[in-house]
């Protein structure tokens, strides 16, 4: 029987991890990953998880060790968060452009300077482009249903891509919730062992990584394109599955109370359980408010996204990372971006918050939406808000 | 000294697992010195190649020089690469998700990307202890990207980034000693060697993939076109390098050095400079200050090898 128990998110990805059979962890601490880590080093050392732990120098050897690992077959995992990821920047698009299904989780933290150790989406949204399926999650069950997803999505013979979990550092990686774990057999069950077709082996040498001049480079970033955006097929029937199976569904873009909302806010992520605080208590005051949370970022849902909000006349997008100097969030970029070519579309209202650890209440959420709804009626002469900060 | 001889016939494979048509100039040292180790490490090895020379003459897409499983991804991490090549092996033989089998896990790099910017990478891999053979191909430069100063470089060269101007003789800085940092890791083999001594590397690369745990060989690697020398003369520059001092051979085994030649008196380094443009421009009371250095160094490591 699945067992339910009372466990830190971050242990319980450890736990996922360990349910998935990881053969290699490459790792390196930072807050506030560093529970998963700690966790999986745990498992190794007292046996309950057979698997290669290398405690390496930086998150940069981290990613490294990860695609030798994974480039010789080998089921890899690690863990990371702002700072970190950053460190393994470059080390990210190699592991997508060489097809190494590395799955790691992103406990999401703020950027220095100044040095913040807590949460926002910074971190993620620089390393946007890197090519690796992303998905966001929001609470501790959809975490480890989703690292286990994670390893069978990247897996897939037809996908072969490295997978980034993003969970919110501490608002989501340190709370206890309750967490159904599934049977290990069922897992073995959704999940066989990683069969990679192309490992580095003498019997059958390879050479990977060549370098490629102009007239072939093009050629295999448009490859790679079409493999990210062919891959969510493969995410749809993954967790399809998973839902056949452990009874959970989850879906690219999630809708909250929003069949007849005119006014929609949008999310990512763990704020988003708050967001739906506060659509409750709008709802019940009559206010026609509804949520969009977008659960895979990359290969980005277009046609969710598009359907989810096409009744919507406001759509206000809550970013929480800055581009600066630019045109406010990159989610709501991407959105307005989305929504562009549609004939009829909601009005895009971008609100940047919650910034290196800065809560935003149910309140505050409520208070977004009467801003953007002022907005979208009288208009502004800034390109997006920023939330919650003195002047 | 059989090994140290060039003339005297002896029976190696002739099977090359770094095939001829790559890119390397003329008279590439580095090449020679990749081809004689591809020789001594077989068919059982992975490679892990950092960015460089190499990488570059010998992995155009759609083609390769190599026979024997490869990877390049980066610059810096390609001790952190073989790391993670050599856990997942071990691993995946342990669960019985691959045959057991003996494979060699070897990174290979040039002397910046090992003593400058992959530095960090390979002190993690060797002070954690993984079962990996390092080759460093010292040709004392970023090469590949046009003859820029690392901290490989020697005293006096005149670089790209370390030119001989009117108020600079070139490299201000003395070479860094790579080996001695290998060494301080207690590793239990790291050793020097060069190509113009074929027999020996080729010994040193086979007994550093034999033993168990981190290994690093340094191999000094003539460049004509960055030393700025006649590309006939690779072979003799090398041997000129370490007969003066510049580059010794030795080894050192579970901690304890010992000179692979020991020469009475060194060679006068001007013998090896005057064939290279990187330090014509050099005065002579610079080349007397290099003289005094190197033998200052060399009693150093005949002292240690004692």
């Amino acid at each position: 029987m699945a067992k339910k128990v009372g466990i830190e998110v971050s242990l319980a990805v450890a736990e996922a991890a360990k349910l998935a059979n990881a053969d290699v962890v490459a790792a390196y601490p930072i807050t506030p990953q560093t529970h998963i880590v700690e966790h999986l080093a745990e498992l190794v050392a007292n046996g309950e998880l057979d698997a290669a732990y290398i405690p390496v120098e930086s998150e940069h050897s981290a990613m490294s060790a990860c695609l030798g690992s994974s480039a010789v077959g080998a089921r890899t995992f690690t863990a990371t968060a702002g700072q970190g990821l950053e460190l393994m920047h470059e080390v990210l698009y190699v592991a997508s452009a060489m097809r190494l299904p590395v799955v790691m989780a992103v406990a999401n933290r703020a950027l220095s300077s100044p040095l913040s150790v807590w949460g926002d989406q910074s971190d993620v949204m620089a390393v946007r482009d890197t090519g690796w399926i992303q998905l966001f999650v929001e609470n501790g069950q959809e975490t480890v249903d989703n690292v286990l997803c994670a390893f069978r999505m990247g897996e897939d013979p037809r996908v072969l891509l490295p997978v980034m979990v993003h969970l919110d550092g501490f608002y989501l990686s340190h709370v206890i919730e309750a967490v159904l774990f599934p049977e290990q057999s069922q897992v073995d069950k959704f999940l066989p062992p990683f069969k990679y077709p192309l490992p580095l082996h003498p019997d059958k040498p390879l050479t990977m990584g060549a370098f490629a001049m102009p007239v072939l480079y093009s050629e295999v970033k448009k490859a790679q394109e079409v493999n990210l955006e062919a891959a969510k097929e493969v995410i749809l029937e993954c967790w399809g599955e998973f839902g056949k199976l452990f009874g959970r569904n989850y879906s690219p873009v999630e809708r909250y109370r929003s069949d007849d909302a005119r006014v929609l806010l949008l999310t990512l992520g763990g704020f988003s359980e708050t967001a739906m605080t506060a659509v409750d208590r709008m709802q019940e005051e009559g206010r026609e408010v509804g949520l969009v949370r977008l659960r895979l970022w990359r290969p980005f849902p277009f046609a969710e996204l598009r359907q989810a909000v096409k009744n919507a006349e406001v759509l206000i997008v809550l970013d929480r990372a800055i581009s600066f100097g630019g045109p406010g969030g990159p989610v709501c970029s991407e959105v307005r971006s989305a929504l562009y070519g549609e004939e009829k579309r909601p009005k895009v209202i971008g609100f940047v918050g919650g910034l290196g650890g800065r809560d935003i209440t149910p309140a505050g959420f409520e208070e977004i939406v009467n801003k953007g709804i002022e907005i979208a009626q009288k208009g502004s002469d800034k390109e997006f808000e920023i939330y919650g900060v003195r002047e | 000294m059989e090994s140290y001889a060039v003339y005297v016939p002896r029976l190696v494979t002739k099977k090359e697992n770094f095939a001829p048509g790559h890119r390397a100039c003329i008279g590439c040292g580095e090449a020679l010195a990749v081809r004689l180790a591809c020789k001594a490490l077989g068919q059982s090895v992975i490679i892990a190649n950092a960015t460089g020379c190499m990488e570059i003459v010998s992995s155009p897409l759609p083609y390769t020089s190599w026979r024997v499983p490869w990877i390049h991804t980066l610059f810096e991490n390609t001790a952190a690469v073989a790391s993670g090549i050599e856990a997942g092996l071990k691993i995946m033989m342990k669960k019985g998700r691959i045959a057991q089998k003996e494979i060699k896990v070897v990174a290979m790099a040039g002397d910046g990307g090992t003593s400058d910017i992959g530095l960090q990478a390979l002190s993690g891999a060797m002070e954690r202890g993984h079962n990996f053979l390092y080759l460093c191909f010292d040709n004392e430069a970023y090469m590949n990207t046009g003859i820029q100063r690392s901290s490989s470089t020697p005293f006096g060269a005149a670089t790209t980034t370390s030119p001989a101007g009117k108020v600079s003789i070139g490299q201000v800085s003395w070479k860094k000693n790579m080996p001695a940092i290998a060494a301080a890791h207690d590793i239990p083999y790291v050793a020097t060697a060069c190509p113009s001594y074929p027999f020996d590397l080729m010994a040193k690369v086979a007994k550093g993939a034999a033993i168990q745990g981190p290994a690093y060989i340094q191999i000094l690697s003539p460049c004509p076109t960055g030393w700025r020398f006649a590309t006939n003369l690779s072979v003799r520059i090398g041997r000129l390098a370490v007969e003066t001092g510049m580059f010794p051979l030795y080894e050192v085994e579970n901690g304890t050095y010992k000179l692979t030649l020991d020469f009475p008196k060194l060679r006068p380094v001007a013998d090896y400079m005057k064939l290279q443009g990187r330090f014509r421009h050099l005065p002579e009371e610079i080349v007397k200050q290099i003289q005094q250095r190197l033998e200052k160094e060399y009693a150093k490591l005949k002292e240690k090898a004692r």
